[in-house]
């Protein structure tokens, strides 16, 4: 009973570097030292990582515009994340995808998408791989409350269950697709209850329970190699604008504070000290290091050359 | 050589290369049992079973991103989408997601994918079932883009679209499904590389540049025009994208009158990149006349048989165009 030390360790250490990432991206494009956009995912690092972290190398993960948490929780590394983010030729994609399109296919990534919606149909289709070559190993589809309002989720969920893919379709709903509320773009508050027009299992999750959601993906990985896709619903809160601007007109401080007191870093890191695996001092120098990681990987960016014109056709085709 | 029909030179191509490659499969509406909506895969859900041949729901922008997701895993998938007009259901897929994947994630990515689909008028079939939607995707980087005019070409270039590493948009002329033509024998596997258009009729003194079903129709226009000692040249462009420029400019340069023709609508059309690339090439000099353009008109394609033969290049108009070029 309970995930053992390491495993806590692990969850927690990605979810601080995830944050110290971001606050750090987030500086950086304050100093103008970063052009183009980002969407963070301060507040729901639990989901992505909870999940990522529950999967095995071979397993595939589709991310999402706001997926750090899901590649950080998958193993990427940080260095070349930031120095995408920063567009530099060491970056992930060569400083031509950014932080929407960072993919990783040595860990499993299949890439994050600019287009709402647009990873779910390429989750079937790497889940049928994963079928037809009798592997054991799921592919996880990540995606927003928004995007499951796109005739891509229908079709997808659809194919995906009249075909038996193993595929956990990962709903991470923090309750708006940029300014508009979930009350107002879908007429249910429980979208886990949409797999079921799917004949697909769904199932709805506190999206800050980190232990939590690790050990249902643990489940619903055995679940979906058995029974084919599955849809997880996981409730969380974007604590950041949309992307770099956004006024946040739509919704009040209050909404906003009141989630930040349901942190899931604070959350895990206090049951962490409180169940006495962990003392304060072990936690301070597990923060401190997630810190220094992602220091390092801003220098390593910073470092980084910037890609070559001259390299600007490359990878438009394959050989 | 044998004479087969453009629909089995298709098909022959897709089964002998799943016999030999198991990691090819092949999904669309209808294309089991059924054979697909043209009969053009009949036979194939009976040698490969339903593994290999997906009969999929109605639902082109999943089909499209299924294939593109299975090609980035190390399958080499086919996908027939049963009418071109509906590519602008699997447009998001194809541009956003096939297309970019290779280039955005730093070449990490291959997507070796074919996507079939019939395009063209003359059946019928009216406006949403007999469009020319090739411009809208040799547009897009990554994509290339292929339309064969016979079923010896149709083999080849197929074989070689599903043996390319990138995603292939393989358009089929509906109205040459049932047309024959001589094709090597079963055991002499040929190949046609893309990229390379093919001169289906040597001339000296007009070209014109075309492919699908108007290169039939120049030919026959050819035809008529060597009677009156007019000798004219008629390129089959075959593969859109990557073109065949050094092909187009050297024609133009031997014979200094070129017209371009193509069904699909003339504004935006693919004609006006095949023109521009003789006007901006050293070929410019050659040319005696102004390159001329003849594309299907500005319309939706209409129902009534006889409006529906007159907005898309006929004979008529084909020589007209090649007199004003005399
Ligand atoms: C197809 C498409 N439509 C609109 C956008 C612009 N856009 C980017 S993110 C976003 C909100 C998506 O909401 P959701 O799926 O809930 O994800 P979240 O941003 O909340 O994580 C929108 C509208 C887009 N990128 N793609
Ligand atoms: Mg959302």
């Amino acid at each position: 009973m309970g995930l053992p030390k390491e495993t806590h360790e692990e969850l927690y250490t990605k979810m601080v570097q995830c944050r110290e990432f971001e606050e750090k991206a987030a500086k950086l494009f304050i100093q103008g030292k970063v052009h183009g956009t980002a969407h963070f995912c301060i507040g729901e690092e639990a989901t992505g990582i909870g999940v990522s972290s529950a999967l095995e190398v071979e397993d595939y993960i589709l991310q999402t515009h706001r997926g750090h948490n899901q590649g950080i929780g998958k193993n990427m590394d940080i260095n070349r994340m930031m120095a995408e983010f920063l567009g530099k030729e060491t970056g992930y994609c060569k400083g031509k995808g950014g932080c929407m399109h960072i993919a990783d296919f040595s860990v499993g990534s299949l890439g994050a998408n600019g287009v709402v919606g647009g990873g779910l149909p390429i989750a079937t289709g790497a889940a049928f791989s994963q079928k037809y070559k009798k592997s054991d190993n799921i592919t996880v589809c990540y995606f927003g409350d928004g995007a499951s309002n796109e005739g891509a989720f229908h079709e997808s969920l659809n194919l995906a269950a009249a075909w038996k893919l193993p595929v956990l379709f990962v709903c991470t709903n923090n309750l708006y697709g940029m300014s508009t509320s979930v009350k107002k773009s879908m007429a249910i508050s429980d979208i886990s209850v949409r797999a079921s027009g799917y004949g697909m299992k769904g199932i709805a999750l506190d999206g800050n329970d980190v232990v939590n959601i690790y050990e249902e993906t643990k489940k619903a990985k055995k679940y979906v190699q058995k029974n084919g896709p599955m849809l997880m619903v996981l409730n969380t809160y974007r604590w950041m604008g949309h992307s770099k601007s956004d006024a946040q007109l739509y919704r009040s401080k209050e909404e906003v504070n009141e989630w930040k007191e349901k942190c899931p870093i604070k959350r895990h890191r206090e049951f962490l000290i409180e169940s006495g695996m962990f003392t304060a001092e072990q936690i301070k120098a597990i923060d401190k290091s997630a810190k220094q990681d992602i220091e390092n990987a801003v220098a390593y960016a910073e470092a980084s050359p910037e890609p070559k014109i001259e390299d600007i056709f490359d990878d438009v085709y394959a050989d | 050589m044998r004479t087969i029909t453009y629909a089995q030179a298709i098909n022959e191509a897709m089964s002998e290369e799943m016999r030999k490659d198991e990691n090819i499969v092949f999904m669309g509406e209808d294309i089991g049992v059924y054979g697909g909506a043209f009969g053009v895969s009949r036979g194939m859900f009976e040698e490969f079973g339903d593994d290999r041949v997906k009969d999929t729901p109605i639902s082109e922008l999943v089909i499209t991103g299924c294939a593109a997701g299975a090609a980035m895993t190390g399958l080499r998938p086919i996908v027939e989408i049963m009418f071109s007009d509906f590519i602008t259901l699997a447009m998001e897929q194809l541009a956003n997601q096939a297309a970019k994947n290779r280039f955005q994630f730093g070449g990490q990515a291959a997507v070796p994918m074919v996507l079939r689909t019939p395009g063209g008028s003359g059946t019928g079939a009216a406006e949403q079932h007999s469009q020319s939607l090739e411009a809208w995707v040799c547009h897009v980087p990554g994509l290339k883009v292929v339309i064969p005019s016979t079923p010896y070409d149709a083999k080849g270039l197929l074989k070689a679209s599903m043996l390319d590493n990138n995603p292939v948009v393989f358009i089929e002329q509906k109205l040459l499904y049932r047309s024959k033509g001589e094709v090597p024998e079963v055991e002499d596997d040929y190949i046609i590389p893309l990229g390379k258009a093919d001169i289906k009729r040597e001339g000296k003194d007009v070209t014109i540049v075309t492919y699908g079903r108007m290169v039939q129709r120049s030919l026959e226009v050819a035809e008529k025009f060597a009677s009156e000692g007019v000798d004219i040249e008629v390129i089959d462009v075959r593969t859109l994208v990557p073109l065949d420029k050094e092909c187009l400019i050297e024609s133009a340069k031997k014979t200094g009158k070129v017209l371009v023709v193509h069904e699909a609508c003339q504004t935006g059309g693919y004609g006006g990149e095949l023109a521009s690339t003789i006007v901006d090439s050293d070929a410019f000099f050659y040319l005696d006349a102004p390159v001329k353009r003849l594309g299907g008109l500005d319309v939706p394609i209409p129902y009534n048989p006889n409006l529906e033969a007159l907005v898309v290049p006929t004979e008529e108009k084909i020589t007209a165009a090649v007199r004003e070029l005399l």
